[in-house]
C-alpha cells in the first residue's frame, strides 16, 4: 500500500486528479481497450472532478475512451433528483468532459428488480474485462460506498438498508425531513471494489484519522471495511495531514521518508507512475545514518 | 396575410444534437456560470436527462468562450427597416419579400427563424387613436367605436383578430367606445396597449382594469406628466390595481435619459423595450415615407415628419436600445437584458417558449460581451451569419 500524506484537501485533490490523468494518458484507452475507472460521489471526489474539468478544458485529458462505473445510488429517489447520484456526476464531472453517455454506468435505483440491476452491474463489469482504477472516499466509520460496518469483506454489488445515522446525516439534504430521505441504496461490494487492478481512495479531515488509523494499523475488520485494501496487490490512501492526526508517528514518517527516498535520492525521474523502479541510481547518493536523520520528517 | 408557421421549420431541421460550453447562460434573473445547453430539434432540451436517457453523445460541441448567452431579442414595436414599410400594403409578394429582408437585415442586431428573425405577429397602431397625440399617422384615417366591438371587427376582421396574425393593438382609451369595448378585445386574445392618448389616469386605470396590460412608448404620444393630473405616465404610480408593462424607446432621441431613469426607478419589472423603428433603419440619412408621410432622418438618427417635424419612429436598434437602457438607468445586465426578451415574451404570454432559455424554449440565442455587443446569433441552434 503507498499512503501519500500532502498538507491539505487541494493538495490532495490536485495529487489524485494528476495520479489519475496519468495514468489515462499512460494507458492509451481506445475504443476497443478502454480504461476503466471507478468513481464516488460525497465530498471527497469534488475537488479531483474540478481538476480533471479543468484539465479536460486545457486538451490535456480526454474522456473519449473512459467506461466509468460509479460506486452507488439511493432506491426510489427520481433520476432527476438533485440529490441523486446521478444528478451528483452530471454536475460535477460529466457535463463537462467529452465522455459518452453509453459508457457511464451508474446503478439504477429504481430498476423494478433490484437484484437483477444488481447482477446486471456485476456482469458488465466483468464482460468488460474488470475494473482498471477504483476511486473511493471513506465514511468516518470506515465504510466505502455503502459497506457499513458488519458488510462482508467478499460482498457483491447489493441493495442494502441505510444506517440510522446515515439517514440522519444526510436529512441536512432532503429539506430537514427524515421523511424524504431514501432508506435504502445499491451498492458495490467491498468484493467488488477489491476486484479491480488498483484502489485508490482518498482520506481528508480530522474526522476520518480514527477511521484511517483502524483501517491501515488495526487488522482487517469488517468493521472498518476500507480495511480490506490491505490484502490488495495495489492500493493507494492519498490523504491529507488532519487525516493522520490518529496514526502513530512511526507510521507517518515511514510513508513521508519512502517519498523522501524516491524524489531525492532515486530521483522521481527514475520511478514509474505505479512505484516501478525503472532505473536504479548508482550507491553514491544514498546518505549517511548522520544525513538520515537530519531530514525535516526526521527532526 | 399567409404566415408561415415556425413550428413547421424548427422540426424541418436536421436533428443535430447541439452542445453549448463555457458560456454564462442567463437564465432565472442570474447568470449561471458552469451548466451547459444542449439543443434538439430546434429547442433547449434538459441536458442530464437526455444524456442519462439517450446515450448518444453530441453531435456539435459550440465553445462560448466565456460570452453570456441570453435568449434572442423581441421587438413588440417596429415598423419597417432597410428601406421596407409595413404600414403600406403593397400585396401579399412584396410584404413578403418585405418581412425576409428585414428578417435577414435585423439578424445582426440580436432578433431572432430558420432565415432570419422570426415575425410572432402583427402590433397594429391604432386607428382607435387620439388625434391629438397622433405620431406620423394620416389624421383621416382615425376612428372612434360607438359601435362597441363591432367597429373593431368592421375594421380589423375577425379572423385576423381571433387568429392571425394580429396579436397587439394600441387603442387611446379616452376615444369613444374604446374602454367599453376592451374586455371582448381582451377575450378574443390580443394584447391590448394604451397610447397615442390623452387619457385621464383615471382612464387608464380603468384601461388596465379591463384587461390592457402595456402601455405604447412611454412618455411619447401622451399628455406629459403633470403632478395632479398624471395622465398615462400615472399608471406607474398606481397602487390600486397591478402596473402594466410600458413600452419606452430608448434611442435617446424619443425620451431623455433622466425620464427613463425614473421609469425604470419606479417600475423596473415592467420594462419593455422598443425600437419604433422604420424603414430607414439601417440606411444613410435622406428622405424616406413612412406610412405616406414625408419623413427626413438626419444625421444624428433623428426622425422627422417633413411638414411639421414631429418624431416619427427610430432608426435604432434593439440591441442599442439594450446598451443604452443599461447606460441609462444603471441596471444590471440581467434587467437590461429581460427588458428585452422575457417581459416582452411575458406581455404577450409567450414565456415557456420565447425569451427564456429554459428547458422547452425555442432555441434562439445569442452570445453578447461584455458591453452587451451581439457577437454571435442563433437561431432554432444553428448560427446564423450576421454579416
Amino acid at each position: 500500500m503507498r499512503l501519500i500524506i500532502r498538507s491539505d484537501y487541494n493538495e490532495v485533490s490536485e495529487y489524485i486528479s494528476t495520479y489519475v490523468k496519468n495514468r489515462i494518458n499512460e494507458f492509451k484507452p481506445t475504443k476497443e481497450r478502454p480504461f476503466v475507472l471507478g468513481l464516488p460521489t460525497g465530498s471527497s471526489p469534488i475537488g479531483l472532478y474540478k481538476n480533471l474539468v479543468k484539465y479536460h478544458k486545457n486538451g490535456e485529458l480526454s474522456f473519449k475512451h473512459v467506461v466509468t462505473f460509479n460506486m452507488d445510488e439511493y432506491v426510489g429517489l427520481p433520476r432527476d433528483h438533485p440529490e441523486s447520484y446521478h444528478s451528483f456526476m452530471w454536475h460535477h464531472l460529466f457535463k463537462h468532459i467529452d465522455i459518452e453517455p453509453r459508457n457511464v454506468n451508474i446503478l439504477d435505483g429504481n430498476a423494478e428488480n433490484l437484484s437483477e440491476e444488481c447482477a446486471r452491474f456485476e456482469k458488465k463489469i466483468k464482460d468488460i474485462g474488470g475494473v482498471e482504477l477504483f476511486i473511493g472516499g471513506i465514511g468516518p466509520d470506515g465504510h466505502i460506498a455503502f459497506n457499513e460496518p458488519g458488510s462482508s469483506l467478499m460482498s457483491r454489488t447489493r441493495v442494502k438498508t441505510l444506517a440510522y445515522d446515515t439517514i440522519l446525516a444526510n436529512s441536512r439534504f432532503f429539506d430537514n425531513d427524515i421523511n424524504k430521505v431514501p432508506r435504502m441504496a445499491l451498492t458495490v461490494g467491498v468484493g467488488t471494489v477489491m476486484d479491480s487492478r488498483e484502489v485508490a481512495v482518498i482520506i481528508t479531515g480530522a474526522h476520518k484519522a480514527l477511521a484511517l488509523a483502524k483501517c491501515i494499523e488495526e487488522g482487517v475488520n469488517h468493521m472498518f471495511t476500507v480495511s480490506a485494501i490491505q490484502l490488495h496487490s495495489k492500493a493507494l490512501i492519498v490523504c491529507d495531514e488532519d487525516a493522520t492526526l490518529e496514526l502513530h508517528v512511526k507510521t507517518v514518517k515511514y510513508f513521508k521518508s519512502i517519498e523522501h527516498v524516491i524524489n531525492n535520492l532515486i530521483g522521481a525521474e527514475n520511478v514509474g507512475l505505479q512505484g516501478n523502479v525503472k532505473k536504479y541510481p548508482s550507491p553514491e547518493v544514498t546518505p549517511t545514518r548522520e544525513a538520515f536523520y537530519n531530514l525535516p520528517f526526521n527532526r | 396575410m399567409p404566415f408561415q408557421s415556425s413550428e413547421k421549420t424548427r422540426q424541418n431541421r436536421n436533428s443535430r444534437l447541439i452542445k453549448i460550453v463555457n458560456g454564462r447562460i442567463v437564465r432565472n434573473h442570474t447568470i449561471i456560470n458552469d451548466d451547459v445547453l444542449y439543443i434538439h430539434d430546434g429547442k433547449i432540451i434538459d441536458p442530464q436527462n437526455h444524456f442519462f436517457a439517450c446515450g448518444n453523445p453530441p453531435d456539435v460541441v459550440i465553445n462560448a468562450k466565456g460570452l453570456l448567452i441570453a435568449p434572442g431579442y423581441i421587438d413588440v414595436q417596429i415598423n419597417g427597416a432597410f428601406g421596407v414599410d409595413f404600414s403600406v400594403w403593397k400585396g401579399d409578394k412584396q410584404m413578403k419579400e418585405g418581412l425576409d429582408k428585414i428578417a435577414k437585415g435585423l439578424v445582426k442586431y440580436g432578433w431572432n427563424k430558420d432565415n432570419g428573425a422570426e415575425v410572432l405577429g402583427v402590433h397594429v397602431e391604432g386607428p382607435f387613436i387620439t388625434s391629438s397625440q397622433l405620431g406620423a399617422h394620416e389624421e383621416s384615417c382615425l376612428r372612434a367605436a360607438p359601435n362597441g366591438i363591432n367597429d373593431f371587427v368592421d375594421i380589423y376582421g375577425l379572423h385576423e383578430l381571433k387568429d392571425n396574425p394580429i396579436k397587439i393593438i394600441t387603442v387611446a382609451p379616452d376615444v369613444e367606445g374604446v374602454l367599453d369595448s376592451l374586455e371582448e378585445l381582451v377575450n378574443f386574445g390580443i394584447t391590448v396597449s394604451i397610447g397615442h392618448s390623452s387619457a385621464t389616469v383615471f382612464q387608464a386605470e380603468s384601461a388596465i382594469e379591463k384587461g390592457a396590460k402595456c402601455i405604447t412608448h412611454l412618455f411619447n404620444a401622451m399628455q406629459q406628466f403633470h403632478h395632479r393630473d398624471p395622465g398615462i405616465v400615472g399608471l406607474l404610480g398606481t397602487t390600486r390595481i397591478t402596473r402594466p408593462f410600458y413600452g419606452i424607446i430608448c434611442d435617446g432621441i424619443h425620451v431623455h435619459p433622466n425620464s427613463i431613469k425614473i421609469a425604470y426607478d419606479s417600475h423596473p419589472k415592467g420594462a419593455i423595450l422598443v425600437t419604433d423603428a422604420m424603414a430607414a433603419l439601417g440606411l444613410p440619412p435622406g428622405e424616406y415615407t413612412l406610412g405616406g408621410i414625408s419623413v427626413r432622418k438626419s444625421g444624428n438618427e433623428k426622425v422627422e415628419v417633413v411638414e411639421n417635424g414631429k418624431l416619427a419612429g427610430s432608426v435604432i436598434s434593439i440591441d442599442a436600445c439594450v446598451k443604452n437602457f443599461k447606460k441609462f438607468t444603471g441596471c444590471s445586465v440581467i434587467e437590461a437584458i429581460e427588458a428585452a426578451t422575457l417581459h416582452p415574451a411575458e406581455l404577450l404570454g409567450i414565456q415557456n417558449f420565447k425569451g427564456t432559455l429554459n428547458v422547452g424554449a425555442d432555441a434562439d440565442f445569442v452570445f453578447l460581451d461584455d458591453d452587451l455587443n451581439v457577437v454571435k446569433c442563433f437561431i432554432a441552434g444553428e448560427e446564423i451569419s450576421t454579416s
